[in-house]
């Protein structure tokens, strides 16, 4: 026979572990990015190791980026077998506000050792423009 | 002496924990361990790391992987929105006497560093059988 008010207590912490683990965010968007941002660009960048550049998605609407791809497994031969399997594959989706409207026409992305680099230039008309005062 | 005495053997930690030397962040990087039969390959996500920047060492039977990388700077730039820090690489296996030391290939690519582990061909010959007397 079980003790019933240690039995609650159990509950109890399992309650508070569910819902503690609640408040953190669903689904974690991936990849995790940084934002550099300058006076005329920002540079974004993620970390994506062993993904095929040519899978790695970039769009640009207004002052939204998004990045999307796929990371594909290396289908194990015949005869092999995981004795561990901690990476993550499959799809991956992101995107993220920036802080001006950019040029998409001029973003430029480079993709070197496992870490994708997009640089987007602040679009000319988002650019902030010096107003003289005029003295009457 | 009221403090209590330590009898009991400490389990060592699987490798041996040091401490480090530099003040840098350090990360473990994911694994992937695939048995091929002929092999065992690691595959370590290691972004940010170049060939150049990648240590592998073995010890007796630890394997120790270290990749070191440059700190992100883009000048004329602030870092305004972070989520993930920079930092280097450092990860330490045991492995078994059945693997041929003299053939460990390692390659970096894409951030990836793959490690293949031959199987020695003679372990067998190596293992010594303890006798009664």
């Amino acid at each position: 026979m079980t003790d019933p008010l240690r039995e609650m207590q159990r509950l109890q912490r399992e309650m508070n572990r569910v819902f503690t683990g609640l408040e953190q965010p669903l689904s974690q968007e991936v990849p995790l990015v940084n934002a550099w941002v300058g006076e005329g660009d920002v540079v974004v960048t993620a970390e994506l190791p062993g993904v095929d550049p040519a899978k790695v998605d970039i769009s640009v609407v207004g002052n939204t980026l998004t990045i999307s791809g796929t990371r594909d497994a290396d289908p194990l031969k015949e005869g092999e077998s995981y004795h561990r399997q901690e990476r993550h594959y499959g799809r991956f989706s992101r995107s993220l506000q920036l802080p001006f409207h950019v040029e998409a026409g001029n973003v430029e992305a480079r993709y070197e050792r496992g870490v994708l680099r997009i640089t987007l230039p602040r679009a000319e008309a988002d650019k902030p423009r010096k107003i003289a005062v005029q003295v009457q | 002496m009221d403090g209590k005495v330590e009898y009991q053997k400490k389990p060592a930690q699987s490798p041996v924990e040091t401490e480090r030397t530099r003040n840098r962040r350090v990360y473990v990087p994911k694994v992937d361990i695939v048995e091929t039969g002929g092999a065992m390959v690691i595959y370590a996500d290691i972004p940010g790391a170049d060939e150049k920047a990648v240590e592998v060492t073995l010890e007796k039977n630890v394997l120790t992987i270290t990749g070191k990388v440059a700190d992100q700077e883009f000048p004329g730039r602030s870092l305004s929105y972070s989520e993930y820090d920079v930092g280097d690489y450092e990860r330490a296996f045991t492995i078994s006497d059945e693997v041929d030391r003299d053939r460990i290939d390692a390659v970096v690519k894409n951030g990836v560093l793959k490690l293949t582990l031959h199987r020695a061909p003679v372990a067998e010959a190596k293992r010594i059988t303890v006798r009664m007397e």
